[in-house]
């Protein structure tokens, strides 16, 4: 057989390079901007598109799916042709990847910041967008199949079965998650309700974390370590059981967000068994990773690199330490709704992929423009600098974590709580300013790092399409003399891909066959009753403008959130919440009962400056709330659309819905009027009254009846 | 009042977590095994394929 030569391609893998870097600054800005506002609320600016709710789902889309995402696609596409000795199967599809991107990017931060969203955390994009990312990724899964499929290598690398795994469960977890109903071109509803959807949400959220911040850059961890060092991986072995049990298990552990919730018992149960378990397959990982570079630490010290790698693979290890940790249910009760969680989230993002990302970077620009870094000085200032950033914003979210926890539950002995939930906010002011430093530190590393590379990429000359050789593969292949069923998965790509999808289905479809039985099982509440027009509208100002980033709608059944919120939630007070809004960061109190807490003008006052009622507040103002005249031209649409999806509206209630409406917001106006507050009853604000006052209510009647 | 399990009416859903655990150990103890029995010769050459070119 003759030898064959081909090329790499080199120029996708830097078109996504050069997006990794940019939208990394743009989405580390936005992060940047959001803790500012926290410490300075007017940077808020008091105009929608800039206000936190609405910045900060584009911070985390944007350093999800833009920086992470572009680094992901950067290191397939360059490792995997490397891996199977063939170029990527089409260079159109490799564009119309790329681009397609780009524009799934654009459009996303543009829609966000306009306040089009589903309200369900990483996955706000609404439902044209999230056609267009199906139709991107299977385009991204196509290449690389045929890529695969074109290979001169018959076995298939440890690296691409996590990016084979990587592609199928994103893709079932994005389609199950994004099943809603369009409203209109901009507007649509979770099929899902209450419970189901938070459990579908956070079996989604939890392995967006898994498979798309995890099992791609393991893989990539995979392929760059051994590189780096140019040495073989510490154990292969291992690398085959870390790889099956942590796909298996991960698929298990979303409800572990969920724990104290109106979520069943016996989910949340799961969740917590498949969590601790997890902790084995990623410390497996870890040991795997940081092992391989035994007897070569004298390299570690030298090689900018592998110190990059080395810090990425460490936080990798702490952060899945931390991750089981806080699915305990005891830690949890601790930890969940607090600064403690951004603490831990950003070790994973700043840590692993951030600093795996600029190992990577470093590595590959050099190579493919044919030249040497640009200033290795820069790149160890840029390296301590980063570090310091993670520790400095870590550090101060772990305490405020604490402090906040215990300042929640504390009481005098009286047994009144001890603090309004209001000290607790100003209690963070110092701590949200460190983080705010440690951003800084970080995202001056991160610029340092691009100065480095436009230099290193003006010295350099680009390597467009590097040539190989590799023998074909021979049509018949004679397997070795012991030849074994995982080697039957192994060489045949199509397998592998099968069997990884029955693996994570499995785990789905087992959480899920009970949350879908739950429906029917679920003991109505009589008194709650689907939301008036007006509230319905409310609600839809609510999720447009990220309320939820700040505020959650769930009281766990602890004495300190009961007296200070009131009756604990229950499953069946959600069953008309297409989506759930139950939050998962309290950073301003819980609202699920704040229905009559205040008068109608409070909240109108409170919406013009929030200071004037609550004296170092640091909720944004909300006066376009005041200006703006409620758009009422899909209100029909979106009834009918709740009735499809079951709520029961009696029949032709679209057709009154209006008049009802009307109504409503005319007896909030009158109330407003009585406190001196002149204003029309079309206005934003009285929508939003009007559902802020419907929270908790249905409840509030019965369980005073209820009480033992 | 008491958190209660709201699915302790659906019969028999207890299985659910123990079908779950069992299939992840049958599973978990035939990669062990495999991978305790793969060939040598096998695992040398796909920690190497990094190094091929
Ligand atoms: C940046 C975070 C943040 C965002 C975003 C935010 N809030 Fe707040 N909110 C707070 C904080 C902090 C408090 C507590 C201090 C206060 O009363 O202003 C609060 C208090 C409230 C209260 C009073 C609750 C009580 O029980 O006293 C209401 C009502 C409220 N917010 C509604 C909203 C609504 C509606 C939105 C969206 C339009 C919103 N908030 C967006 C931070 C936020």
């Amino acid at each position: 057989m003759e030898i064959e030569k081909f090329q790499y391609d080199n120029k996708t893998v830097k078109w996504f390079a050069y997006a990794t870097i940019i939208w990394g600054l743009v989405g580390m800005l936005g992060g940047l901007i959001i803790a500012l506002q926290l410490v300075f609320p007017v940077l808020n600016f008091d105009t929608a598109y800039t206000t936190y709710g609405r910045v900060r789902p584009i911070h985390t889309n944007a350093v999800i799916f833009a920086f992470v995402g572009n680094g992901i696609f950067m290191g397939v596409y360059y490792s995997l042709q490397r891996l199977v000795k063939a170029r990527m199967f089409s260079d159109l599809l490799s564009k119309i990847h790329f681009w397609g991107w780009q524009l799934i990017i654009v459009l996303a931060a543009a829609s966000l910041a306009l306040g089009k969203t589903t309200g369900k955390e990483y996955a706000e994009l609404e439902w044209p967008i999230d056609i267009l990312i199906t139709l991107v990724w299977v385009v991204f899964g196509w290449n690389m199949f045929g890529t695969i499929l074109r290979r001169r290598e018959r076995h298939l690398y440890v690296a691409i079965w996590f990016y084979i795994a990587t592609f199928v469960t994103v893709a079932m977890l994005h389609i199950v998650n994004s099943i809603e109903i369009p409203v209109t071109l901009f507007k649509s509803y979770s099929y899902y309700a209450g419970v189901q959807d938070a459990l579908v949400q956070w079996w989604y959220g939890h392995n967006a974390v898994a498979f798309f911040l995890t099992t791609p850059y393991l893989g990539l961890m995979y392929y760059f370590i051994p590189k780096a060092a140019n040495r073989p991986v510490y154990s292969y072995r291992l690398s085959i059981i870390h790889f099956w049990a942590l796909i298996f298990l991960y698929i298990w552990a979303g409800p572990h967000h969920l724990l104290y919730t109106a979520v069943p018992d016996w989910a949340q149960s799961l969740g917590v068994v498949f969590s601790v378990m997890l902790i084995a397959p990623s410390w497996g990982g870890m040991i795997n990773g940081l092992l391989t570079l035994r007897g070569a630490w004298d390299k570690v010290r030298d090689d900018v690199v592998l110190k990059f790698l080395v810090v990425a693979v460490t936080a990798y290890g702490m952060a899945t330490f931390e991750g089981p940790m806080l699915s305990l249910k005891s830690v949890n009760a601790v930890a969940h709704f607090t600064d403690w969680i951004v603490a831990h989230v950003h070790v994973g993002a700043l840590g692993w992929n951030g600093f795996l990302t600029f190992g990577i970077l470093y590595y590959l620009i050099p190579k493919m423009f044919q030249t040497n870094l640009y200033s290795k000085k820069l790149a160890n200032m840029h390296f301590w600098i980063g570090t310091l950033g993670i520790l400095v914003y870590a550090i101060p979210m772990y305490w405020a974590g604490f402090m906040q926890s215990s300042m929640w539950k504390d009481f005098t002995e009286e047994g009144q709580l001890q603090w309004q939930f209001l000290d607790t906010v100003t209690r963070m002011m110092p701590f949200y300013a460190a983080r705010a430093l440690g951003g800084t530190l970080y995202l001056v590393g991160v610029i340092i790092m691009t100065y480095n590379l436009f230099k290193t990429v003006a010295i350099g000359k680009f390597l467009p399409n590097e040539d190989a050789e590799a023998m074909p593969l021979s049509e018949n292949y004679t397997p070795h003399s012991k030849d074994h069923w995982h080697r039957w998965i192994e060489r045949k790509p199509i397998q592998l891909l099968v069997v990884s999808l029955v693996v994570v289905a499995i785990g789905g479809i087992i959480e899920f066959v009970p949350t879908f039985l739950v429906k029917s099982n679920i003991p109505t509440i009589a008194s709650v009753k689907p939301y008036t027009p007006l509230e319905l509208e409310g609600r839809d100002i609510y999720i447009r403008e990220g309320c939820y980033t700040c505020h959650s709608q769930m009281i766990r059944p602890f004495r300190s959130e009961v007296a200070r919120y009131g009756e604990y939630s229950k499953a069946g007070e959600f069953v008309y919440d297409h989506p759930f809004q139950w939050g998962s960061k309290r950073t301003g109190p819980d609202l699920v009962r704040v229905g009559g807490k205040y008068p109608d003008s409070w909240h109108y006052n409170h919406f013009i400056e929030p200071t004037s009622m609550s004296p170092g507040s640091i909720m944004p103002t909300y006066t376009w709330l005041l200006d703006d005249d409620l758009d009422v031209s899909s209100l029909k649409a979106k009834i009918k659309a709740m009735q499809t999806l079951g709520v029961p509206y009696p029949d032709g209630f679209a057709e009154m819905a209006e008049a009802s409406l009307r109504k409503q917001s005319q007896e909030i106006q009158a109330n407003l009027k009585k406190d001196g507050i002149e204003t029309s009853s079309e206005k934003e604000v009285i929508a939003m009254i009007a559902y802020l006052q419907r929270l908790g209510k249905d409840i509030k009647t019965v369980s005073v009846n209820n009480t033992k | 009042m008491k958190f209660i399990n709201y699915l302790q009416s659906i019969s028999g859903i207890g299985i659910f977590p123990m079908i779950s655990l069992f299939m992840f150990f049958t599973f978990f103890a035939l990669v062990t095994i495999y991978v305790f029995k793969a060939d040598k010769k096998y695992i040398e050459h796909a920690k190497n394929v990094p190094f091929e070119n």
